[in-house]
């Protein structure tokens, strides 16, 4: 999968080609390690510390990252924002990714991967969070396959199939925002059941909430970051529609995240003083709060406002880069830094290096997936023959 | 107080320990649980350990764990604090520090088998059972290897065997179920040369302890821990020191680990059943405002269109006049220049001259 270049089909020694081919290589040594040595062998993993980044990171970042999805889908198929419309095919393709890389991720990260379908085919444990997580999951990334499938069957010539998935789009728009508030906020609720553990300025019986809100920022973001990015390396894959929409999907989306992050600044407040935790901000653990709350949503929030009022897509595009940095603080936050805050130094947890190829690998593997579904199949563009509302 | 083997067995028998009825840890959510009638626990008395690490001996032999590195009888590993791996069910730690003059106190770490596991309501795969009897008891045949539950356990018991490439379990401490199947003691509490572990009914045993808060006033901090700590466990704690400084945490609640995630699995049917409603209501909305947006589009197109024609019709009625007046002008000439030259005709007949006849033409195409 790696050796696609730019130009379809061939083969080509171009920089990303290079770097991405030398971490599939280390990936792939890392998976033969994982897989005959056990977690033991490549992970700094503990009996304290049973999560490390490929939950922290792979799972949690994965998921709110990928929110992009339903965010989108719901701005244009529910509440009627046409003008969204061609942001929807990207953001779905980047969900679908994202969700189908989460669940490779775990495949990692669990003691036997085979066993990830018995919670619902052997014995179900439904007075676990996790439980509802998988559940949603992978009900989720079956509708996010669903919604991204009409784009296969148009570069496939599927015309009648895709037909009858189109006219499942607002059912499928509606279960997913159902799912994806279900299991963005369990994330944050597994967490719940560890007050002991996580530091009082993160654990709040809002966590369900700020994971839900802060996902739903993590989306909107995700979304300008994408374009970004897209726009500097498939603007040739992009019809007259995409690019004459793509200022009002920058200026609008952007508009929400502002919104939304003042929201959630304020809920993140009011967390605070629900559980009177003032004192603990005159503490380390205090300070980097602060540079959460302060440097990660206050900040992006204020940028996102300036950058609307102005209109100035480049300082939206920065506030979304620097959001999508908050969120993966966040995340880092409350599954790793803050987590055991109250064991000694030496029982903390600090990624293994093999850890973050697995991590970096899994990253590179989307974005190979991405390129190669981008310059192939109508993602950027109207299929031709198909300019019905989809 | 050590529980002599007969009345270990008559305990089995009021227990009813013949019928094993494995329970969720959630059956109870609902309500007040304060634990199965009957269960057994262990009461560990810290002021009477010696800190001989003989229990850890007998566990890991009725375990048939693997051979430690050092022996159990090298007490130098009383030095580190250490708590319990895979291959260790159960640890001594040595608390207190020799500078205060007050002799050293060892406290016995392993799994407490609470009365509602944290370990068992997180777990999705419900491998982890409370059962009446008291243990907690794991399944290994079911369980995923997510460790979840060794984020969710307060007390940081449970342990992965991270070096099994294919098959890692959970490990933790059972309270020796299976030996409790076969009317045995616990390992540990069977070897245990003094008293600082007794076993039995976790009533009479909280019965035990506060009768010896009772009699040794000074010796005793006022408090059973696991009597009330996350909602109670079957292992017993009594210190003559803050039971934080033997490191069993104080700041834990009494609340019950399943009560924590209740409310978050509660607003689980609320969101599946309002969505939908929310969610379709803000679709019809939206695209009611489309309809009559186009609506009002389509009838200022019909308007406009009526207004052009109007406008159109008004310009072809006045171009029609001003082409009548222009024809009727223009028929007035002819017919004028006609009379004028029949005029002249007349006169030149009178006159005797011949005429032209061109206009009369002229005036028949008009
Ligand atoms: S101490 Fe931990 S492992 Fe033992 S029953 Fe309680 S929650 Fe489970
Ligand atoms: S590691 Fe096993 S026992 Fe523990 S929560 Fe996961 S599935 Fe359950
Ligand atoms: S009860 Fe059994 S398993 Fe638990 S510590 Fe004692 S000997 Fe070990």
């Amino acid at each position: 999968m790696s050796n696609e270049g730019t130009t379809a089909g061939k083969f080509q020694m171009t920089p990303f080609n290079m770097v991405a081919g030398v971490i599939v290589i280390l990936g792939v040594i890392v998976t033969i390690l994982r897989f005959t040595g056990g977690l033991g062998a490549v992970t700094n993993l503990t009996d304290y510390n049973p999560w490390g980044i490929w939950i922290g990171f792979d799972l949690l970042v994965g998921v709110a990252l990928s929110a992009g999805g339903f965010v989108t889908s719901a701005a244009v198929y529910i509440f009627g924002l046409k003008k969204y419309h061609s942001a929807v095919r990207p953001a779905i393709l980047t969900a679908f990714l994202g969700y189908a890389l989460v669940v490779l991720a775990l495949h990692y990260d669990v003691g036997r991967p085979w066993r990830l379908p018995y919670p619902f085919i052997v014995q179900q444990g439904t007075s676990s969070v996790l439980f509802e997580v998988g559940a949603c999951v992978a009900l989720y990334l079956t509708v996010l396959f669903i919604e991204w499938s009409p784009t296969a069957m148009e570069w496939l010539g599927l015309k009648k199939i895709r037909g009858i998935v189109i006219k499942l789009t607002l059912l499928l728009t509606i279960f997913g925002v159902i799912l994806s508030t279900l299991h963005q906020s369990s994330l944050g609720a597994l967490f719940l059941i560890a007050p002991s553990k996580l530091h009082p300025l993160w654990y709040s019986k809002y966590i369900p909430i700020y994971f839900f809100v802060s996902a739903v920022i993590a989306g909107l973001s995700m979304v300008i970051f994408e374009s970004t990015l897209s726009h500097r390396y498939f603007h040739d894959k992009m019809d007259e529609t995409h690019l004459a929409e793509s200022r009002g999907v920058t200026l609008g989306f952007g508009k929400a995240a502002a919104y939304t992050l003042a929201g959630y600044f304020l809920l993140k407040v009011i967390g605070v003083a629900a559980d009177n935790d003032w004192h603990y901000l005159a503490t380390g653990y205090g300070a980097w709060f602060l540079v959460e709350l302060l440097g990660f949503i206050a900040l992006p929030c204020f940028v996102y406002a300036v950058g609307v009022r102005e209109k100035n897509t480049t300082l939206i595009r920065w506030a979304a880069a620097w959001t999508v940095l908050g969120i993966i603080l966040n995340r880092f936050n409350i599954s790793l830094i803050a987590f055991n805050y109250h064991l000694p130094a030496s029982e903390r947890y600090f990624p293994h290096w093999m850890e973050v190829v697995i991590s970096v690998f899994i990253v590179t593997l989307g974005l190979v997936l991405f390129r190669f579904i981008a310059t192939r199949m109508p993602i950027f563009y109207e299929a031709a023959g198909y300019d019905d509302a989809h | 107080m050590t529980i002599s083997r007969r009345k270990f067995l008559g305990w089995l028998g009021a227990a009813g320990l013949g019928t094993t009825v494995g329970s969720s840890a959630r059956a109870a959510a609902k309500g007040e649980f304060s634990g199965f009638p009957d269960s057994f626990g262990v009461l560990h008395d810290t002021s009477l350990c010696i800190g001989c690490r003989l229990c850890e001996k007998a566990c890991n032999e009725v375990n048939e764990l693997p051979k430690p590195d050092r022996p159990f009888d090298d007490l130098q590993v009383l030095e580190e604090r250490r708590r319990t791996s895979a291959g260790n069910y159960t640890v001594v730690n040595k608390y207190g520090t020799p500078a205060n003059g007050t002799p050293p106190i060892f406290r016995k770490n392993q799994c407490n088998h609470c009365l509602e596991p944290a370990c068992a309501s997180a777990c999705f795969v419900r491998a982890f059972t409370k059962t009446p009897k008291g243990p907690v008891t794991y399944d290994a045949s079911v369980c995923v290897g997510c460790r979840y539950c060794m984020i969710a356990c307060p007390f940081e018991i449970p342990t992965y065997e991270y070096d099994e490439a294919l098959s890692p379990r959970i490990q933790k401490c059972t309270l020796c179920a299976p030996r409790l199947e076969k009317g045995l003691l616990p390992g540990c509490v069977d070897i245990c040369p003094t008293e600082a572990l007794s076993f039995g009914i976790r009533e009479n045993l909280l019965k035990i302890a506060r009768e010896r808060i009772r009699k040794f006033p000074d010796r005793y901090v006022p408090h059973i821990y696991g009597e009330h700590e996350m909602g109670g466990t079957s292992w017993l704690y009594l210190s003559t020191e803050p039971f934080n400084e033997i490191g069993l945490r104080e700041d834990l609640g009494t609340t019950p680990a399943p009560t924590l995630t209740a409310g978050a699995l509660g607003s689980v049917p609320v969101i599946v059943g309002l969505w939908p409603v929310l969610l379709t209501g803000i679709y019809a909305i939206s695209k009611r405002k489309d309809k009559i947006a186009a609506e009002e589009q389509a009838g200022a197109v019909a308007l406009a269109a009526e207004q052009a024609r109007a406008e159109s019709k008004a310009e072809l009625d006045k171009a029609l006049e001003q082409a009548k007046k222009e024809q009727e002008a223009m028929v007035k000439m002819a017919v004028k220049k006609a009379l004028e030259e029949a005029e002249e005709k007349q006169k030149a007949e009178a006159e005797g001259d011949a005429g032209d006849s061109g206009p009369s033409e002229e005036t028949d195409k008009a």
